[in-house]
């Protein structure tokens, strides 16, 4: 071993420095990036359950089976979905803003977009609470029930987080913790978002959009 | 300061606590240090691995001799489950992960991970899950429906206690502490890498942890989702997957297995990595083929997805299916058997140094080749239908987890626990530990391919004596006694050296990579500085200004005969 050791103590030379390779991107938004990733995956197996029992047939003698067409009111999700996409432009427009250094008007439009999430969040919990109350769809009742409430709680899960995320950032945008031209945390919290809106729009896709069209 | 004014993310203003300082308790708690936290995930994973090796021991215990009543049959169902369970979840993941977490960062010249405080979470969220799990055994029984909980065993009709619903929360939780380490890594790899250090640079065990982190972030999330719907369907009387309801037992095998497949490659990317650093510098070449071993290994990770219904050949699932999935599992053995030739190549020619920790190493390589053999045995799947859920598989599968993944974990042991400690690892127990546990492991699993072959199922608590099972079996239960006492010189090994070891200089194993480049243990902030990086391996260029890779083409095939011996006593002439 005698001649394995001691080579490489740290002396008095000093190395030369190479020029810093640039990263690949910014890093706290390509950490959100592998995040959502990851929800993808997660959201597309709880959608693939709700695609593979949608033909589940109702047991003989059980008139009121609940189904996607005899339970859910199409028409109104899509008046609040409108808001949920909405939020999407409206957050990209806070983005701008901050960039522009128009911290007031970032401010602004982070409040719009909360005001938008939540509308979506009520108008869901308007839905859950028909199909809960007046039509007797629950998680337990029957598999689209299940698959339904498993899918759209979790997207909703989502939503409320993202809200919670998105005024901690406004409130930080406004007391001064967030400055500068290039809030980090402005642009990964807009990922998320985004992301959100896209599993959305293809829950809304599979789920609504057809009861729309027939 | 008034309140107002405290900002709402509190930075930190102290430094941060030293490994091995007298910085107090709160350091194994609190501290964001990737060393600590790398060094407590490996010891949270020796905990684990205590537990789940006693609960092999107590069931070859009830297996040495046939109808034996040590244990009871539930028992034995929570004991073989919780055994699964932990050795997949809480000791080889984070095995894998601790390692990565001390060493990635190192490696690439980084100060920490790219997230410190989440790599923190990530540790104790995973802890947490195993803690939940474990919980189950005084909140009324262990989950007994195996590591895989088939539905509708697992569902509340058949396993009413709560055992199954810890065992699904205590992996929702480890599940997520395991993708927040897999996102760190990716981050950490593409965004922290030292001056001038190329993707092309970076040492391999760097490339497995961060194609593995793609693993781990695409496939627990498949594992989550099927959890929830089991916790659905338990907690809130759901229907996905009861088949007397509507729901389908069959899709719960899909799902856990989407998961379950890229699971087993994700416990053994990162030790193929390990094994790519130790075999180079203890046989005194570079890796051979470096392009190959990490082109293999991405293969390797996008094959992962698409192999996994061999699992499920015995339900029945169509001819069509059974022929894709046996197809593409062969497939996958091909990027696998590259690897086998990336070490051994290595090795030929070279001046190999018969360290414990080259010895783990090139046992990997034998035992993990026979592992491979029989893996591919199953992607026939007339052969799979004769052999499923039999000891044959319960062979196979320690061969590439234990004589795979533990070998190498156990040759990165060795190799990196002067690092770590800055103290070597005692060579005389080493070899005692080295040869119990080879011995130890081939007695106790070699023989399960033949009681397999015989037919002996797996997951039954008891078996009539049929002509040789009792024999055999009990051949392979003595085998456990000498895995154990391996065990216990291992941790001894471990802790005398720790106390009173050899002390280790800054490159011991006059190694190439940039861990090797600090003192040993490494000082807080990782660095004093960095040499210059423009090869993959910087501490031969600095040794060797004269001979340095970057003034080859391919200094790989440069250096197929022994590299020349650096003088001795040599210290800083090299500048």
């Amino acid at each position: 071993m005698s001649e394995m050791t001691n080579n490489n103590r740290r002396n008095s030379v000093v190395y030369p420095t190479l020029e810093p390779t640039k990263p690949a991107m910014e890093k706290n938004q390509l950490g959100m990036i592998c995040f959502i990733s990851s929800e993808a995956i997660f959201f597309l197996l709880l959608i693939l359950a709700f695609v593979y029992y949608r033909n589940d047939v109702a047991p003989v003698n059980s008139p009121d089976w609940p189904t996607a067409k005899n339970s859910l009111n199409a028409p109104l999700t899509a008046f609040f979905t409108v808001f949920l996409f909405s939020s999407s432009l409206t957050i990209w427009f806070a983005e701008r803003a901050i960039h522009a250094g128009k911290k007031l008007t970032a401010c602004i439009w982070l409040i719009v977009t909360v005001t938008f999430g939540s509308i979506f969040i009520i108008g869901q919990g308007i839905e859950y609470a028909d199909l809960l109350g007046e039509k007797n769809v629950t998680i337990s009742r029957n598999l689209f029930g299940s698959t339904f409430f498993t899918m759209t709680g979790f997207h909703g899960l989502h939503v409320f987080l993202g809200l919670v995320a998105i005024s901690i950032i406004g409130f930080m945008i406004l007391t001064g913790a967030i400055k500068g031209k290039n809030s980090a945390a402005l642009n990964t919290i807009s990922v998320y978002w985004h992301f959100v809106d896209a599993v959305w729009a293809v829950i809304f896709t599979l789920v609504y959009l057809p009861l729309l069209f027939s | 300061m008034s309140e107002a004014r405290l900002p709402l993310v509190p930075q930190k203003t102290e430094a941060l606590p030293r490994l091995g300082s007298k910085s107090g308790f709160i350091s194994w708690v609190a501290s964001t240090d990737h060393k600590q936290i790398g060094i407590m995930y490996l010891l949270s994973a020796a905990v684990f691995f205590v537990i789940g090796g006693l609960e092999a021991a107590l069931m070859r215990a009830q297996l040495g001799t046939a109808r034996s009543t040590f244990l009871s049959p539930d028992a034995y169902n929570q004991i073989f489950t919780m055994h699964g369970t932990t050795m997949v979840f809480l000791v080889v993941v984070p095995l894998m992960i601790g390692f990565g977490v001390y060493f990635v960062p190192l490696q690439i010249g980084a100060r920490d991970l790219a997230f410190p405080r989440l790599n923190l979470l990530g540790f104790w969220v995973l802890v947490f899950g195993g803690v939940l799990l474990y919980f189950s055994f005084v909140a009324g029984g262990a989950p007994n429906a195996g590591w895989f909980s088939y539905a509708p065993l697992s569902e509340h009709a058949y396993s009413s206690g709560v055992g199954l619903d810890y065992w699904a929360l205590g992996l929702l939780a480890a599940g997520i502490g395991t993708v927040i380490g897999g996102i760190n890594f990716i981050v950490t790899v593409l965004t922290m890498r030292a001056p001038g250090m190329k993707l092309t640079q970076v040492p391999m065990f760097v490339w497995t942890s961060f194609i593995n982190s793609f693993l781990i972030i695409l496939a627990l999330p498949a594992l989550n989702a099927a959890l929830v719907m089991l916790l659905a369907d338990r907690l809130l009387n759901a229907h996905f997957f009861t088949p007397d309801s509507g729901g389908s037992a069959v899709l719960w095998q899909q799902y856990f297995w989407t998961f379950g497949h890229p699971e087993v490659y994700i416990m053994i990317l990162p030790a193929w990595g390990m094994l790519a650093e130790v075999i180079p510098v203890f046989s005194r070449k570079p890796l051979f083929g470096y392009q190959f071993f990490a082109a293999s290994s991405v293969a390797i990770a996008f094959l992962s997805f698409a192999v996994y219904a061999h699992h499920m050949f015995a339900v029945g699932l169509g001819p069509a299916f059974d022929a894709f999935f046996g197809a593409s599992t062969e497939l996958i053995a091909i990027p696998t058997g590259v690897k086998i030739f990336n070490w051994i190549a290595t090795m030929w020619g070279g001046k190999i140094r018969y360290t414990t920790s080259m010895l783990f190493a090139i046992s990997f390589i034998v035992l993990f080749t026979i592992g491979g053999v029989s893996g591919v045995s199953f992607a026939i799947f007339p052969t799979d239908w004769q052999t499923e859920d039999s000891y044959y598989v319960v062979a196979h599968m320690h061969y590439v987890l234990f004589g795979g993944t533990l070998f190498g974990v156990l040759a990165a042991t060795y190799y990196w626990f002067p690092k770590m400690t800055g103290r070597m690892l005692s060579e005389k127990w080493g070899k005692w530990n080295f040869w119990m546990t080879m011995i130890g492991f081939n007695m106790t699993f070699m023989i399960q391919h033949f009681l397999g072959l015989a037919g002996m199922p797996r997951r039954v608590y008891t078996y009539n004596d049929n002509p040789g099972w009792t024999l055999m079996n009990l051949i392979s239960s003595v085998g456990v006694i000498f895995l154990g006492i391996a065990t216990l010189m291992f941790f001894w090994n471990v802790w005398i050296s720790w106390r009173k070891g050899e002390l280790a200089p800054d490159n011991p194993w006059d190694a190439w990579t940039l861990e090797w480049a600090t003192s040993s243990p490494p000082p807080i902030h990782n660095f004093d500085q960095l040499p210059p990086i423009r090869s993959r391996r910087p501490l031969w260029d600095l040794a060797h200004p004269e001979d340095a890779d970057y003034l080859h083409k391919n200094p790989e095939n440069q250096r197929s005969a022994e590299p020349p011996r650096k003088p001795e006593g040599r210290t800083a002439d090299h500048a």
